[in-house]
């Protein structure tokens, strides 16, 4: 598969600390990818350097093509971010959180709309109801749903599963694994729960301080013992 | 029963001027985050480029059309090049930075302008006739104006309500962020919210011109606090809730000043006050006015 995204030696500092030491990483059209690490190993700041969201250097590509360093125009090229703490609209109704998801979209609403409460049946009945008095774990489908709308070529998740009741995260899960699989949508996603991004990710990648530290496929990480110490528990 | 029906027409006519205003700062408001002190001196400076315009022989619909477009563009200046840098600051940095701002401009239309009496508009934008409604005398030109407003409110409700740009201007104002992620040019959106709040407020400064003259560098100020009354009544937020607080604090005052003159309480000395009482007692009964949302968050 031809490579959709690539970093190659990124860096991205706050202020003098740099965050990212130079990350070189790829995911492929159609290919889901985890990324692995504890606090301040750099997930974040990673997603937030290939939005635009924090000043990076080194190379970023989206098919080829150099990504501009703002998020408007990331967003333009195709991809959607859903961020840490999800970042819906809480004093928008759930509707109108999911209208601005299509705000670049010109190829119409409705059929994504339907596309979209294909996968999240609720958001439909609930459409009239302000964003934040959703629970965690709605509002989590709510910043997906919305990520969605954009018909991203690559969705960037942060963290899906912060603070969600284990049932919720499965269930988020379980979605993601389906746009994957069956509309073949890349997706880059930062994870804290190893066990479940390594079960759903077909390749993955271990941050550590800044830096790539492991790379390979899912499965092999799963078995690789340093792995197992550090992030799996057993 | 006919003089109070009169009172309350005449009232209807002053609060669509403090309507007009508190359109203006509910859009920057509601697009920004920013209240905005200036806009009644917004509103005088661009009045006097109306009569600069119609001094130099534009007729008066003309230097009325093109102000609005100068107010538009150089509020959208205003915003890129004053107001962005206290953007997602405290509110406080807002707050003095709008202040700074309607000292500047007031400062500056005394300077250019001077305090001499001008006579503006030319000839009256609106009919001088009334009509007859049962004994109620309703000026033409009242009626213009109450029109007028009446039609910003709802244009402006359905552009934040029904459309793309609306939400996006709404969306820009509530999580800078998130709006730039979804593709959102979060910068132009606010510099668009101060474009259409300058240019309803020079509006206002032209119809009141029109409903008071002459022409005076510091007519706004007394119709600036008369609007944030209004705006704060409606919560700030809602532009039907600003028309509404205009149209009724309007009619309160006019009907305090009329009723006084039998009453000899002498009241006219603290219409200003009565404003900051009503704004108070907003604020201590309905934090978010009558027409706003209480938001409800989970976290």
């Amino acid at each position: 598969m031809a490579p959709l995204l690539e970093l190659d030696e990124v860096r991205a500092r706050y202020g003098p600390l740099e965050a990212l030491h130079g990350v070189t990483l790829t995911v492929a059209e159609g290919e889901a990818v985890a990324v692995l690490g504890g606090n301040g190993a750099g997930k974040t700041t990673m997603l937030r350097a290939i939005s635009g969201l924090v000043s990076a250097s080194g190379e970023i590509r989206l098919g080829g093509e150099r990504l501009a360093r703002a998020p408007e125009r990331v967003a333009r090229a195709g991809i959607a971010h859903v961020p840490e703490g999800r970042g819906i609209f809480a004093e928008l109704s759930v509707h109108e959180n999911l209208r601005l998801g299509a705000y670049l979209d010109r190829r119409g609403f409705s059929e994504s709309y339907e596309r979209v409460c294909g996968h999240f049946p609720w958001l439909d009945r609930r459409r009239a109801q302000q964003a934040g008095t959703l629970s965690g774990g709605e509002q989590q489908m709510l910043a997906i749903a919305r990520a969605l709308m954009s018909r991203p070529r690559l969705l960037l998740l942060d963290e899906p599963s912060l603070g969600l009741a284990p049932i919720v995260v499965r269930e988020i899960f379980r979605i993601l694994g389906d746009l994957n699989e069956q509309e073949g949508l890349a997706i880059l996603v930062v994870e804290q729960n190893a066990k479940l991004a390594l079960r759903s990710s077909s390749r993955a990648y271990v941050l550590e301080v800044g830096r790539v530290a492991l790379e390979g496929p899912s499965s092999e990480l799963a078995e690789d013992e340093s792995v197992r110490k550090s992030y799996l528990g057993y | 029963m006919t003089e109070f029906l009169q009172q309350v027409v005449a009232g209807l006519a002053s609060g669509s001027i403090y309507a007009l205003l508190a359109l203006g700062i509910v859009i920057v408001y509601r697009s920004t985050g920013v209240v905005n002190f200036a806009q009644g001196e917004m509103a005088t400076f661009t009045t006097f480029i109306a009569w600069t315009l119609v001094d130099h022989g534009l007729s008066y619909w003309g230097a009325f059309g093109l102000t609005l477009v100068i107010a538009f563009v150089g509020g959208i200046a205003l915003e890129r090049v004053i107001v962005r840098p206290v953007e997602g600051r405290p509110p406080i940095n807002g707050v003095i930075l709008t202040i700074g701002l309607f000292i500047l401009l007031g400062g500056l239309s005394n300077w250019i302008w001077k305090a001499e009496v001008r006579s503006f508009p030319p000839s009256r934008p609106f009919p001088t006739s009334a009509w007859d409604l049962g004994g109620v005398a309703v000026s033409k030109q009242d009626a213009g104006i109450l029109a007028v407003t009446l039609l910003l409110m709802a244009l402006l409700w359905l552009l934040f309500r029904y459309t793309k740009l609306g939400l996006a201007l709404r969306a820009s104002a509530l999580n800078p962020v998130a709006s730039r992620l979804v593709g959102i040019r979060v910068g132009w959106m606010l510099g668009l919210g101060w474009g259409l709040a300058a240019a309803i407020g020079a509006v206002a400064g032209l119809f009141t011109a029109a409903a008071s003259p002459p022409l005076d560098p510091n007519m706004m100020r007394p119709v600036l606090i008369y609007a944030f009354a209004a705006a704060v009544v409606g919560g700030l937020e809602s532009p039907v809730g600003a028309v509404v607080g205009g149209l009724v604090i309007g009619v309160v005052l006019n009907l305090i000043s009329t009723y006084d003159t039998h009453l000899h309480l002498d009241l006219d000395p603290v219409r200003l006050p009565i404003a900051l009482a009503l704004i108070l007692i907003v604020l201590l009964a309905r934090p978010s006015g009558l027409f706003g949302r209480q938001v409800v968050r989970r976290v």
